[in-house]
């Protein structure tokens, strides 16, 4: 059985791997921290958020201070696909965000149909009122 | 038999030495005891006695929904009937507590996390005054509070808390909460960052009746009145908050006249043990997990600085425990501390707004949720720490409590709303104060903090400037009304800030521009309080990106309203446009961190701020390109920031999307990721540091190590469970410490003599 952890990760319960949901790739044990099956860079910030205002002229410019925050993407090495994105302090190690307690998942998914889909949640979007007359 | 004796005598000293004590306390301080505590209170005899004569559930929920009904009608009066611009716009809320002061209901609309933490001054009143001779509580009584140390967020808040008897027991109590504004502090608007201690923030109101015979107390009232800038406004609102409770007091009465005392004792204690429950069962639900996250405020509102907040969330069985340990320290002398409470009652709002707001408003849902935080730090300040401007540690703590939540959620087959990035989470507006168009002194704020953008959602975009975090339900006004009655003009706003969205597969919804100039009064001046201007003050979700930072701009040395009559084509309507283009000749632009202490503008001089966007979800090569396309038809993004950031291919005049080119465009950049991408251990080695940048003035731990505290500097370390005193200098005193510095080497430099060498 396998349980959709995120929207890129998901955990082999068999294997105890955690795994790309995009292509399948095996990133490594579910026992350890997904990011070390990862490829990091460390973004420049200017590239996402951009500088509105001219920064030759100003010194606050609507784009993050690279000296005060990187911006680290994480990776799928095989597909590409940007699985996280970390907005860390410079020189600050990568975080090990979800350390899952696999023995207690094991027990909880064997009460549990398999889900392909992650549920999203009741309907939050209501028909509007038409006016066809 | 001498020891019998000895031991009676014993007893008999222990006894007077307590009463000796009781009666000769000179200070009753908050209370740790009740402050500390989110919990609801051990279940009475009477509840249990009550619990058992009234088990129709059908009759328990007919009393709950009528006093859910009473809760709503209450909040709409006051929202109606309000003085305080905060009012006008919704950050008002009502409640329904127990007799031993657990709120067990909240009005439908409304600040929330006001009511979730009135019941601590409730409590302060039960454990300190119902048996004190020289007060007591009585029908008719209504206590006002606003000191955060009894608590509550912050003093610009103010509750009046009512007793609700019947014949004679008392049975609940209400409350009715509105942020009024001004209260007197060292600046206007309720809200000083200048504060440096809690004696420079204006009333701080421990609990204390007000009210006598559903009667203000006229003494008491001028004496308030007196305290404050907005005399007019102090008296109005605590009629408006007493006749709301009032209003409560009469819609209980009427169900103590159909179901008697009793049944509402059990209706109040079993809806309480419910939701505790269902809590419990829905936690269960989670994965047994770790998530590690934090967010860091980029400022003290003073001057720059880095703030760590850090949230490890454990979930195991049925107990979810949030532990802030690493977070820093106090700062000693700036507004910028929670009290525990603030802290609570903001990560409970995570709860009951964004994750089961199917659930009862109440204190019960967050009840059973564990909390660590490590004494005296920003999250959990001592007594002695100003906490004026708590806004920024309890947001946050909320933004990383969102983003660690989102991480358990995502599995779980039943979810209650959608798993969402971290909202906006700044109040970006303008707080203002002075003398009126009318000649009135004010003190007082915009209704734009409201319109945070909402995180973007795992199967869609964020809301645009949609609410507050603390609100799921609140307005952002009519500024036109507002108008009316402060002399300045927002010459641009409910405009969208171009490029400054967090982009994602879902991008998180956009803040809006706010440009506003002084108009008709010569003592008005505007303040700002927000983190975020170097270092964004949330985080995206599961690829997904965070919002950039948000300056204030600023234009002086011209009069707009001067340049509008003669030369009205030079007005720009945006903030790109204007600090790009400057295009008042003669005037000065500049920019700065959202923390502008208290300044006096100008006539016609620009302020310019703008609303912030939501956490991004998902990888933005994902993105439909339609919605990339429809987002440069709004004018949210420019072309060619979506291309590259999306990549997607278009036609520039006509937009059309070439979805095979979009395609390959992205199946470029994958692999160009697989090219610039380090693998793990390598980027660890080559980025990673021991300590933090020497550089930058850092509080909270490092890495991992939550063994010490950074209070500043690399060499100063502390202990996190005693951290001691830390202060800043006054930014002036250190602007002037390196222009002296300059001063001294450029006279060296010149071979001109100090102006006095004496020391």
């Amino acid at each position: 059985m396998k349980v959709l952890m995120t929207e890129y990760l998901r955990i082999d319960l068999d294997a105890e791997n955690w795994e790309c949901r995009v292509c399948d790739h095996v990133i490594g044990s579910a026992r350890g921290n997904y990011k070390e099956g990862l490829l990091v860079y460390n973004r420049d910030p200017a590239d996402i958020h951009p500088h509105v205002i001219d920064p030759e002229k100003y010194r606050f410019t609507f784009c993050p201070d690279k000296d005060w925050v990187n911006i680290l993407e994480f990776y799928c090495p095989d597909c590409g696909t940007q699985v996280e994105v970390e907005y860390a302090m410079p020189g600050h190690e990568p975080l090990y965000d979800m350390e899952v307690d696999v023995d207690a998942l094991k027990e909880q998914w064997s009460h549990r149909e398999e889900l392909t889909e992650a549920s999203v949640g009741p309907n939050v979007k209501t028909e509007r009122h038409q006016h066809n007359h | 038999m001498n020891n019998k004796v000895n031991a009676e005598a014993v007893l008999e000293d222990q006894e007077l030495i307590a009463k000796f004590l009781k009666e000769t306390t000179l200070f009753l301080g908050p209370d740790p005891e009740i402050m500390q505590s989110h919990d609801i209170m051990p279940i009475t005899d009477h509840e249990v006695e009550c619990l058992e004569k009234y088990t129709d559930s059908h009759q328990m929920a007919s009393i709950r929904d009528r006093m859910q009904s009473a809760c709503d009608e209450s909040y709409e009066m006051l929202e109606q009937m309000g003085a305080a611009p905060g009012a006008k716009w919704g950050d008002v809320i009502t409640g329904i507590y127990s007799a031993s002061g657990d709120l067990t209901i909240g009005s439908a609309g409304g600040v929330l996390v006001f009511s979730v933490l009135v019941h601590h001054p409730i409590k302060f009143i039960i454990k300190n005054w119902i048996n004190e001779p020289t007060v007591g509580v009585r029908q008719g009584d209504g206590f006002i509070h606003n000191d955060s140390r009894y608590g509550n967020i912050h003093n610009t808040d103010q509750s009046m808390i009512m007793p609700i008897f019947h014949e004679g027991k008392l049975v609940c109590w209400v409350a009715s909460t509105v942020h009024e504004g001004e209260n007197g502090a060292i600046e206007p608007g309720g809200m000083p960052s200048m504060a440096e201690s809690p004696f420079d923030e204006g009333l701080k109101m421990s609990p204390f009746r007000v009210v006598e015979n559903y009667e203000i107390k006229k003494d008491i009232l001028t004496f308030l009145q007196n305290s404050v800038r907005e005399p007019k406004l102090q008296y109005e609102d605590m009629k408006v908050k007493l006749y709301a409770c009032m209003r409560l007091e009469k819609r209980i009465n009427e169900i103590l006249s159909t179901d008697g005392p009793g049944a509402i004792t059990a209706c109040l204690r079993s809806t309480n043990d419910n939701v505790m429950t269902e809590v419990r069962r829905r936690i269960t639900e989670w994965p047994d997990m770790t998530v590690r996250t934090y967010g860091t405020m980029d400022g003290t509102l003073r001057e720059n600085a880095l703030i760590k907040v850090n949230c490890t969330l454990t979930k195991k069985g049925n107990r979810l425990i949030f532990d802030f340990t690493g977070s820093s320290p106090e700062i000693s002398n700036r507004a910028i501390n929670t009290a525990l409470p603030g802290a609570k009652g903001m990560v409970s709002q995570v709860f009951l707004n964004h994750i089961w707001p199917d659930m009862p408003r109440g204190q019960a849902c967050f009840a059973p949720i564990e909390f660590i935080t490590p004494p005296c730090s920003v999250v959990n300040a001592s007594v002695d720490a100003p906490n004026s401007q708590s806004l920024m540690a309890i947001f946050l703590s909320f933004a990383v409590a969102q983003q660690a939540v989102a991480k358990f959620l995502y599995s779980v087959p039943v979810k209650y709303t959608r798993v969402i990035a971290p909202w906006y989470n700044m109040i970006s507006t303008f707080i203002w104060g002075g003398v009126s168009q009318h000649g009135e002194m004010l003190g007082n704020l915009c209704a734009d903090l409201n319109g945070m953008g909402g995180g973007a959602r795992m199967d869609m975009d964020g809301e645009h400037s949609l609410a507050p975090i603390f609100a799921a339900m609140a307005d952002i006004g009519e500024q036109e009304m507002n108008e009316e009655d402060v002399p300045f003009l927002q010459l641009v706003s409910k405009k969208m800030t171009r490029n400054t969205q967090a982009p994602g597969k879902y991008r998180g919804g956009m803040g809006y521009t706010q440009i506003v100039a002084t108009k008709d009064s010569d003592m008005w001046g505007f303040m700002t309080t927000c983190v975020g201007s170097k270092a964004p003050s949330i985080q995206g979700l599961f690829g997904g990106y965070a919002c950039g930072t948000y300056p204030l701009c600023k234009v002086e040395d011209v009069d707009v309203y001067d340049v509008m009559l003669k030369e009205p084509e030079k007005f720009k309507h945006s903030i790109e446009e204007t600090m790009n283009e400057q295009p008042y000749e003669d005037a000065k632009y500049t920019t700065h961190h959202m923390g502008l202490g208290f300044s006096i503008s100008n006539r016609g001089e620009l302020y310019m701020i703008s609303q912030g966007s939501g956490g991004g979800y998902g990888d933005p090569l994902e993105r439909d390109p339609f919605l990339v396309i429809k987002d440069i038809e709004e004018n949210l993004i420019t072309p060619d920031w979506a291309r590259k950031l999306y990549h997607v291919a278009f036609d520039d005049e006509t937009l059309i999307i070439d979805e095979k080119a979009t395609d390959k465009l992205r199946a470029d950049y994958r692999e160009q990721r697989k090219r610039q991408g380090l693998p793990y251990a390598e980027f660890v080695k080559k980025h990673v540091k021991s300590e933090p940048p020497k550089d930058i003035p850092f509080y909270g731990s490092w890495n991992s190590d939550m063994s010490v505290v950074y209070a500043g500097s690399n060499d100063d370390k502390r202990d996190p469970q005693n951290p001691g005193p830390i202060y800043f200098a006054h930014p002036k005193d250190v602007e002037n410490v390196k222009l002296e510095a300059e001063l001294e080497s450029v006279r060296k430099e010149a071979g001109i003599p100090p102006r006095d060498n004496r020391k």
